[in-house]
């Protein structure tokens, strides 16, 4: 069974979607905390990389997380119609 | 909880069916909670009108592990999907709920808390580690996994990588991971049980393992999920309800996570009057003297030690022939002193050095710890020490975010999980949800170090010692190893400094701390075992099926009957349980260095190889089967070499070289870009995967109109 076009098309956009939350993930967890001596000013009582660390970072991951069950879910669900249109 | 199957007229479609069984559940659900809560009240009462402690405990105890048995026995099966995979139509809710608990184990909830408390802001690395990796899990595994539809991780390895060795070696590393994790939870359980209702440690482990079997011998994946789902309300609740008692205690706010940040100025603040504080100075200047005394005696221990000898002899003679010198107790004390000794100059060393080391540690301000805010030690500015103390203390945050995040996303029974979920679209929601749920704790675990250390500094600190609190000679009298004041400086008042607290206890002292009744205690004591047990569940399982159905099923009788393979998998748990039992009953010697082994493991077995098998149809079985080796190799060599614990079992005598700097908890670190590179070169290098293989790749990533 060949790889359709769509399906190539399917995939490609997963990738991206992937490929830019990974680099999401990555700056929130590594290039914060490399620079967390830089960024300790005060937000809200916390010096802000303590906060990134203890709480900020677990929302970005959420977020993440939740954007890409979202998109998926509706991509999945355009490419099922495409496909059922056969 | 749900163990029946829904009752439904059959000729509605599966969607109708699984709405209606989610309503099911959901009923079932909301009157636990509230019976729950119902139970703890009573409890309360209880204890105003004078119910005893060790009842209270006991019952809470009994009453919980009576509730996850009844579960296991209500959820009895034989049928392999439903034993296996809970028949597949867990709602991603309750799958998300169970993924916590069975995520959260006695680390998390007992050792989390503690370890913030003592290492401020490099404890963090723990709470990024351990739920950014669920963003490798969503984004990388859990999809594709459930789309691929069969039962275990060594499945998919077998499957996809062909021929028995991927799937031999798949087996060896779950088994591996499963079983040293397992055994820090049953150790867990123990130290609860035990604390609990006063039995023995060994006995302790016992009850646990009757607990954890009942439920998990009986039903399987299915009664597994729904005790999990039971365990984690009760985990919940009890991290949660001190934490905001003592929040309101301190701020008169119910919402700690909210609101620490004004109570972490407040302790950054105390921490740098403590810093200056005479008495915090004159205590340091004794730990100084010590190190000095001890250093000079480092240098020639065989002469040193025998004058001490001598002295001790001497003052022994004294006290015992020249009247009126000394009481008998004095001579006992002498006489003890004496036979304290090291035996010979080796030991000596060896004892000595150790002293000097938690010497020099208290000589520390702050009792060793960097101020809580303060991220990573030593200075970027500072002079070259403390240049070299920053990069280093960086590197290793780093490092070990990232062994616990890969770690997350390669350990097997969390990958199992999202086998039980209805379809790929509820495994990633379920993902979502185990998100959610495991916030909840991880988000409070931060606020609990933060209010646990303004309540020490500022009602412990600085009190004298006949007036401190009680649970601090309660907790002494326990274990003095887990929690020790002393008078160093003979002042009459106790300093930062002149205290030892175990990490291990600050979760489940806390209630003690802020003075809250002892059914909080007793309710966090059982949070904790509910933390324990439903991880040990998970991983039994998990040891469990990868010998009966990987093993057996798939690569020696694979014409074994559905019945012959459950009954396997269940005689199978109750070994491994058993052995799991049995080496805790040992007490190994570093348990939290066990936990993470078993994280890197994980990530330099897995992670490569399942990644790369869904986006690289190009990776082939041979160098699979190669980069797990040399990922886990790697790892392994690492903690080898460098790990005292593991050193002393292999004799290794050579000096430590770490690989710049990073400590053997973070082994990982090597491991998984070794095995990357080991799979693709060696993919390159042999012929590319059969037609079988690509269309495997493609069924696991296109979406099948079939299985939304």
């Amino acid at each position: 069974m060949a790889v359709t076009r769509r399906q190539r098309a399917y995939w490609r956009k997963n990738l991206a979607l992937t490929t830019g939350l990974l680099a999401v993930w990555f700056i929130v967890t590594f290039v914060v905390s490399f620079f967390a001596r830089e960024l300790s000013f005060s937000f809200f009582g916390w010096p802000f990389s303590f906060w990134m660390g203890a709480q900020g970072a677990l929302l970005v991951y959420g977020a993440i997380i939740w954007f890409y069950a979202r998109t998926m879910d509706k991509l999945d669900a355009r490419y099922e119609l495409q496909e059922n249109d056969d | 909880m749900p163990g029946r199957p829904a009752t439904i007229d059959p000729s509605t479609d599966a969607a109708g069916v699984q709405a209606a069984f989610k309503r099911d559940v959901d009923r079932v659900f909301w009157w636990y909670v509230a019976g729950f809560l119902v139970f703890v009240v009573v409890l309360a009462l209880l204890e105003q009108a004078g119910l005893p402690r060790r009842w209270i405990g006991s019952i809470f105890l009994l009453a919980t592990i009576g509730l996850y048995a009844t579960i296991g026995v209500l959820s009895r099966t034989h049928d392999a999907v439903e034993y296996y995979v809970a028949g597949r139509r867990v709602p991603a809710i309750y799958n998300g709920m169970a993924t916590g608990a069975d995520w959260m184990s006695a680390a998390s909830f007992i050792g989390l808390g503690g370890t913030l408390y003592i290492a401020g802001y490099g404890g963090l690395a723990f709470i990024m580690g351990w739920t950014g990796g669920y963003c490798l899990v969503a984004l990388f595994l859990a999809p594709y996994l459930r789309r691929f539809g069969q039962f275990t991780v060594p499945d998919f390895l077998g499957e996809r990588y062909g021929g028995n060795l991927p799937r031999f070696l798949g087996i060896v590393a779950a088994i591996l991971c499963s079983f040293t994790y397992v055994v820090a939870q049953i150790s867990g359980v123990g130290l609860i049980t035990s604390h609990l209702t006063g039995v023995q440690f060994e006995l302790g482990i016992f009850l646990g393992l009757g607990g954890i079997l009942v439920c998990s011998f009986l039903g399987g994946m299915r009664a597994v999920t729904w005790t999990q789902v039971a365990q984690y309300v009760i985990l919940i609740v009890a991290y949660l309800v001190p934490v905001v008692w003592l929040s309101v205690k301190q701020t008169g706010i119910p919402v700690p996570q909210l609101i620490y940040g004004y109570q972490l100025e407040k302790v950054t603040a105390i921490e740098r009057k403590l810093q200056a504080d005479a008495g915090e100075r004159a205590v340091r200047d004794v730990f100084q003297q010590r190190s000095r005394e001890l250093s000079s005696k480092l240098e020639d221990p065989a002469t040193a030690l025998a004058a001490e000898r001598v002295a001790a002899k001497v003052r022994l003679d004294r006290l015992r022939h020249v009247q009126g010198s000394g009481s008998a107790a004095d001579v006992a004390a002498a006489e003890k002193a004496l036979a304290a000794l090291p035996v010979d100059a080796e030991t000596a060393r060896e004892t000595w050095a150790a002293a000097k080391e938690r010497a020099d540690l208290k000589s520390l301000p702050l009792n060793g710890m960097v101020p809580h805010a303060q991220t990573f030690t030593g200075d970027p500015t500072g002079n070259v020490g403390a240049q070299d103390a920053y990069n280093i203390a960086r590197r290793n945050f780093l490092a070990l975010t990232f062994c616990l995040m890969v770690g997350t996303a390669a350990l097997p029974h969390i990958l199992m999980r999202y086998y039980t979920v209805p379809s790929v679209r509820q495994a990633r929601a379920s993902v979502s949800w185990s998100l959610l749920f495991i916030f909840l704790l991880y988000f409070t675990a931060p606020a609990l170090a933060v209010l646990v250390k303004f309540e020490i500094f500022t009602l412990v600190v600085g009190t004298p010692f006949d007036q401190l609190p009680r649970w601090i000679s309660s907790w002494s009298k326990v274990d003095p190893s887990l929690l020790s004041v002393t008078d160093v400086n003979q002042d009459g008042i106790l300093q930062l400094n002149e205290m030892n607290i175990s990490g291990d206890i600050v979760v489940l002292a806390m209630p003690e701390i802020g003075g809250m009744p002892y059914v909080i205690s007793a309710l966090v004591a059982a949070g904790g075992l509910a933390a324990a047990l439903s991880t040990a569940d998970g991983l039994l399982l998990t040891v469990a099926n990868a010998l009966s159905h990987d093993l057996y099923y798939k690569m020696i009788d694979p014409n074994a009957s559905t019945a012959r393979r459950v009954a396997l998998s269940k005689m199978l748990l109750l070994v491994v349980a058993l052995a799991a039992s049995y080496v805790a009953s040992q007490r190994p010697a570093d348990i939290l260095f066990l936990v993470s082994a078993a994280f890197s493991f994980a990530a330099a077995a897995f992670f490569p190889a399942l990644t790369l098998g869904i986006f690289w149809g190009r990776a082939t079985g041979v160098a699979a089967s190669l980069g797990m080796v040399a990922g886990l190799g790697t790892t392994a060599h690492y903690m080898v070499m460098t790990q005292p614990w593991l050193r002393g079992i292999f004799g290794i005598t050579s000096p430590v070289r770490l690989w710049w700097d990073i400590q053997p908890i973070s082994a990982g670190l090597f491991g998984v870009p070794v095995g990357f590179a080991v799979i693709v070169l060696v993919s390159l290098l042999t012929p590319r995967p059969g037609p079988r293989i690509a269309r495997l790749v493609e069924a696991i990533r296109y979406p099948n109109p079939r299985d939304g």
